[in-house]
């Protein structure tokens, strides 16, 4: 059975359901159980029209439900006003949904339960079994989140700058599981574009197609990561490269900049060197610079003195960190580091040739590390300097 | 069956008999020792003995409750903490005997040299829930 295509139907569903007069939560509560009888009963029995299979089934599931509950009486009605069985119509309010599920009042982790679950149709277990917590607590996750949005109406526009970074969430943080969370962010970001002309969103989906070209070369057999300059270029994957780029040469076109599209840009320009010294790091610090225009933040300034590092040389490079470290607060950044801000400070004095500060900051690099792949990474880098000096 | 947990610390255990920090370890020996932890685990999910494993960061924070409409008072990290755990395994296993042998066998993970560290882990069972009978 096509789960892709099962799952592409979730939001459209959904929106169905609620347009015809069903509370968010319960429509979405219906659709999830219509999705597991699709599972159970679609290899033997493909229905002709899927689409209007599950609109049928999950509308029953909701009346059996509606039917079953305390405010029996006032929900019958809407048994009177059940809308004959008939084509679905084809616009739908999936990008009310993408809205909903990101809407403001929401956590961040609440909102990308909740989007995984009603416009990515997921599963309860699929969502927990990805973010390594129990079934149970994601389960409450996701209920606490539709209580919340209970409340807001569907046909109110919502800002995609917050669907944006509940994508981007969904992306970055991809962990583990059956479900692969990047794949599962690049197909919803594809749905949100075909719903939505915005540059921005044009911008992330090129963000998210380019940097998941070079994952088959990020880490090597044994699980440690591979950083960009050492990958094997041959195993990045051309095709998710050329469509990323025609994407971000569509929406830069438009002359709306915006982050993602600034970032993408960045991935592209790695993407286009076929190796890491024919990398146009010159026109990378220019995107960097374009970048802290738009954003003004700090890692992106201390990837900025990366790019000046290797366009104008490590001393260059290392005078652009020492601006970032002034312009800091000593007691914040103290408490909150940059992550990686000790990583970059020594490869850029390996570069200048002072072994030894780099092998030591390397070593405090690791310590800090947030995950245990980077962690690793940074010990075998102190480690490769320290055989090197004591030598 | 049992559940311990086998605790690894940063500091606070004995000196491990192969002493030399990572950082001064060679590339393939910190590679190896990675690999040694990964077969580990995979082989204790293998024959069903496997819980939970984590790895926790080497510095946190001392929080406690500072009275009603207060926020919590943080403090720390403590550069002297003389005990810090470096991460953990939850283990569910028949006897005591299995989770020391288990414990011995990740012990012996090795390090600078290739030679096996002889780390000091903790083993700690878990209190569990009163038996059906007692009598």
């Amino acid at each position: 059975m096509n789960e892709a295509l099962l799952r592409s139907l979730t939001p459209s569903v959904l929106a169905i359901l609620v347009r015809r007069g069903a509370d968010f939560a319960a429509a979405e509560d219906a659709v999830q159980e219509a999705l597991v009888e699709a599972v159970r009963v679609w290899p033997a029995d493909p229905p002709r029209d899927p689409k209007g299979w599950l609109v049928t089934v999950a509308w029953r599931k909701f009346l059996d439900q509606a039917r079953s509950d305390a405010a029996r009486r006032r929900r019958e009605d809407l048994v009177d006003e059940e809308p004959l069985p008939g084509p679905t119509p084809s616009v739908d309010d999936t990008l009310q949904l993408y809205f909903l599920c990101a809407h403001p009042s929401l956590t961040p982790s609440s909102a990308v339960a909740l989007t995984l679950r009603a416009v990515g149709g997921l599963t309860t277990r699929q969502i927990a079994q990805a973010y390594l917590v129990p079934e149970a607590t994601m389960a409450q996750r996701i209920s606490r989140a539709k209580r919340t949005v209970a409340g807001v109406r569907l046909d109110q526009p919502g800002d995609v700058a917050t669907v944006l970074r509940v994508l981007y969430l969904v992306f970055n943080e991809g962990y583990s599981g059956d479900v692969d969370l990047a794949a599962e962010a690049i197909r919803l970001t594809r749905q949100l574009a075909a719903q939505v002309d915005h540059p921005e969103v044009a911008g992330l989906l090129a963000l998210m197609l380019l940097h998941h070209a070079r994952r088959p070369a990020r880490t090597a057999p044994d699980g440690s990561l591979v950083p960009l300059a050492e990958q094997d270029r041959g195993r990045w994957d051309t095709k998710a490269i050329a469509e990323g780029i025609a994407i971000l040469q569509t929406a830069l076109a438009r002359d709306r900049l915006g982050e993602f599209q600034a970032q993408a840009a960045i991935a592209a320009l790695h993407a286009d060197a076929p190796t890491a010294e024919e990398t146009d790091w010159v026109q990378i610090v220019e995107w960097y610079d374009e970048l802290t225009r738009l954003t003004d933040s700090p890692v992106v300034r201390l990837n900025r003195a990366v790019a000046v590092g290797e366009a104008d040389g490590p001393r260059a490079g290392l005078a652009a960190l020492a601006e970032l470290d002034d312009s800091s607060p000593s007691s914040s950044s103290r408490r909150h580091p940059i992550p990686r801000h000790t990583a970059v400070a020594a490869y850029l004095h390996e570069r200048d040739g002072d072994l030894a500060t780099a092998a030591r900051l390397y070593a405090e690099a690791a310590h800090q590390a947030p995950n245990l792949a980077e962690r690793n990474h940074l010990t075998r880098q102190a480690a490769r300097l320290n055989a090197h000096l004591t030598r | 069956m049992a559940k311990y947990l086998l605790l690894k610390h940063y500091r606070g255990a004995p000196a491990p008999v192969n002493d030399v920090p990572m950082a001064q370890w060679t590339p393939e020996e910190v590679s190896a020792h990675m690999q040694y932890m990964q077969d580990f685990a995979a082989r204790l999910e293998k024959t069903g003995e496997f819980v939970d494993g984590q790895a926790l960061a080497p510095e946190g924070a001392w929080v406690r409750y500072d009275g009603e409409g207060r926020p919590p008072v943080t403090d720390g990290p403590f550069a002297e903490t003389k005990d810090l755990i470096a991460g953990w395994m939850v283990i569910d296993v028949d006897s005591y005997e299995r989770a020391v042998e288990l414990a011995g066998e990740l012990s012996a993970a090795p390090g600078a040299g290739g030679e096996p560290i002889h780390e000091w882990l903790e083993v700690r069972p878990f209190l569990t829930a009163p038996p059906t009978i007692t009598e």
